[in-house]
């Protein structure tokens, strides 16, 4: 089937216009609007105190998050790639929840377990620990939103993998975790490091969840993107966007990461593909 | 063999199953099981009346109608012009192509609030576009309109990346067949390439529509916020959340959650008979 020149020519054309409005613009109005009076005033709502408050905790956030889903998605992938077993589509879809949650329920099912009319709110106040308002519920929400991330990465690679060099080294008689840290992870050390460039990135990046968690406490309780939020609702549009290249930037980086990663994958063939879901 | 040797072989022979799937069952029933249950508990703890009154009320149809339509408007362009760029993208080479195959993951990386902010401006009377369209009387930011377009860039990668490994697989037999059988090309795409591509497409549809159901930051700014008009579900839910009312607020989540569990299940049956397909090719 050969299309006719002027189809293919007015097909171009109408995505081309399509994909630049809807995709290119957007991106290119952080930047202008963050650099629109200068990089000075850029910089300078960078380091406002609120700024790099929002910048710690949001660090801070990302690097108690990763780990646990660090271990999770190793888990979780171990057992659904190395082993039978009935109900394995039952639980990849319980790892898949997060993602058919709406942001705003992730939160919400926290408030109602810890917040003050919540299951626990009478305990946790009795013993003045505060969950909900505080980084331990922006921390849990959070971690809600991102269990599948690093899962998803590791499953199909491993189950491309095949069980076949570890069983031959259980033959040679090595035992579990030597299998593990000999002969499986360093297969898969680039899915793991992909998996955990779009779990920290949507650590990150989570605005829905942690909003309805935080309490949005200037200089407390706020993440970069509540801060973000803040400073738009506040009419200072300058600072907002800046603060919001900080994530567009991070966000480029994964697509960046992701584009080294499958030229990679083109050079060494076979170790599966990384996916390019960050949804939300 | 014991019933022990019997039940190993069943399992596969590398250790390990206790502990990686007794950690994967508790961590998923900690973070994820036993708090989504809570939605669920506390809204059947409210009474039948109660419930079927918040869930129903004006203002909950209002919202579920906005946030619904919305999505499915955004999901049906996204559709069309999805295709069209996986189409693109699979079958003609042109410069700039790896950029664009680039461009198509920008929802996915770009932060909700960051991508609600950046559209908010840009369709809003001042904006690149909201001035533009403004002398035709049309107004996007703080309308339906406003949130079906923010949706429509959430929305776009995935129906790209739910046709294009379907059509990759394709190939270019059976149109070269029909081809030779005399086919026209615009015979031969409806005829035998969309078919091959619908379940795919379909799939992406949900996906998109399911997403855009449930999203709150890039639609957060861009919505205008106003009960009953431009009020979006999960705003609805932080509301009420907000005066304290979590029955109410967790009423509406199970609405949600039901109709989102619905979408899920269409698209696993989707992405299946996608995949059959591409078996079968």
């Amino acid at each position: 089937m050969q299309e006719p020149r002027w189809f293919r020519a007015v097909l171009g054309v109408v995505t081309a216009l399509f994909v630049a409005v809807v995709l290119v613009l957007p991106l290119a109005t952080v930047f202008e609007q963050a650099f629109r009076k200068g990089v000075g005033v850029y910089l300078d709502a960078l380091t406002e105190p609120d700024a790099v408050a929002a910048i710690r905790l949001t660090l801070v956030t990302a690097a108690i998050v990763l780990p646990f889903q660090l271990a999770f998605g190793l888990a979780a992938s171990w057992a659904l790639t190395r082993f039978r077993f009935p109900g394995k589509r039952l639980l990849v879809s319980m790892i898949d929840l997060p993602f058919a949650v709406s942001p705003v329920i992730a939160g919400l099912v926290f408030v109602l377990l810890f917040g003050s009319r919540g299951w626990f709110g009478p305990w946790l106040e009795q013993h003045d620990i505060r969950i909900v308002f505080a980084m331990p519920g922006i921390v849990l929400a959070t971690m809600f939103v991102t269990v599948p991330f690093v899962a998803r990465e590791l499953v199909p690679v491993m189950q491309s993998l095949g069980t076949g060099e570890e069983e031959a080294a259980a033959t040679l008689g090595a035992k579990g975790w030597t299998l593990f840290w000999r002969i499986t992870l360093p297969n898969i050390r680039w899915a793991l490091f992909y998996g955990a460039v779009l779990c920290a990135a949507r650590a990150m990046g989570e605005f829905g969840a942690v909003s309805v968690v935080s309490g949005h406490i200037r200089g407390e309780t706020n993440t970069i993107p509540l801060h973000v939020e803040i400073l738009y609702n506040d009419y200072d549009f300058t600072a907002s966007f800046a603060v919001a290249s900080l994530l567009t930037l991070i966000g480029l980086a994964t697509m960046a990461v992701k584009r080294m990663m499958e030229w990679g994958e083109a050079r060494y063939a076979g170790r599966g593909e990384p996916s390019s879901e960050v949804v939300r | 063999m014991s019933g022990w040797r019997r039940r190993r072989a069943k399992l596969g022979v590398l250790p390990g199953f206790g502990l990686s799937m007794g950690f994967t069952l508790f961590y998923l029933a900690l973070i994820v099981l036993i708090p989504l249950s809570t939605v669920a508990v506390m809204a059947l703890g409210m009474s039948w009346e109660s419930f079927w009154r918040v869930a129903t009320s004006e203002r909950a149809l209002a919202a579920y109608r906005l946030s619904f339509g919305a999505a499915f408007a955004a999901a049906a362009v996204n559709l069309v012009f999805g295709t069209a760029v996986a189409w693109l993208l699979v079958r003609y080479r042109f410069p700039g192509k790896r950029l664009l195959d680039a461009a198509v993951d920008l929802p996915f990386a770009l932060p909700t609030a960051v991508a609600g902010i950046s559209l908010t401006t840009l369709y809003s009377t001042k904006g690149w576009i909201g001035a533009a369209l403004e002398p035709f009387g049309v107004k996007i930011a703080y309308t339906p309109l406003g949130v079906a377009m923010a949706l429509v860039f959430v929305g776009f990668p995935f129906v790209v990346r739910s046709v294009q490994p379907v059509l990759e697989a394709l190939g270019r037999e059976s149109e070269e067949a029909a081809a030779t059988l005399g086919a026209s090309w615009l015979r031969t795409f409806f005829r035998v390439v969309l078919p091959e591509l619908v379940p795919a497409a379909l799939a992406g549809f949900v996906l998109a529509l399911a997403r855009g159901v449930g999203e709150y930051g890039s639609v957060i700014f861009i919505a205008g916020n106003m009960p009953m008009k431009t009020e979006i579900a999960p705003l609805l839910i932080m509301t009420r959340l907000e005066q304290f009312d979590y029955p109410g607020a967790a009423a509406i989540a199970l609405v949600m959650l039901v109709l989102s569990f619905a979408l899920l299940f269409a698209i696993n049956v989707l992405q299946w008979k996608a995949a059959q397909r591409l078996r079968s090719v």
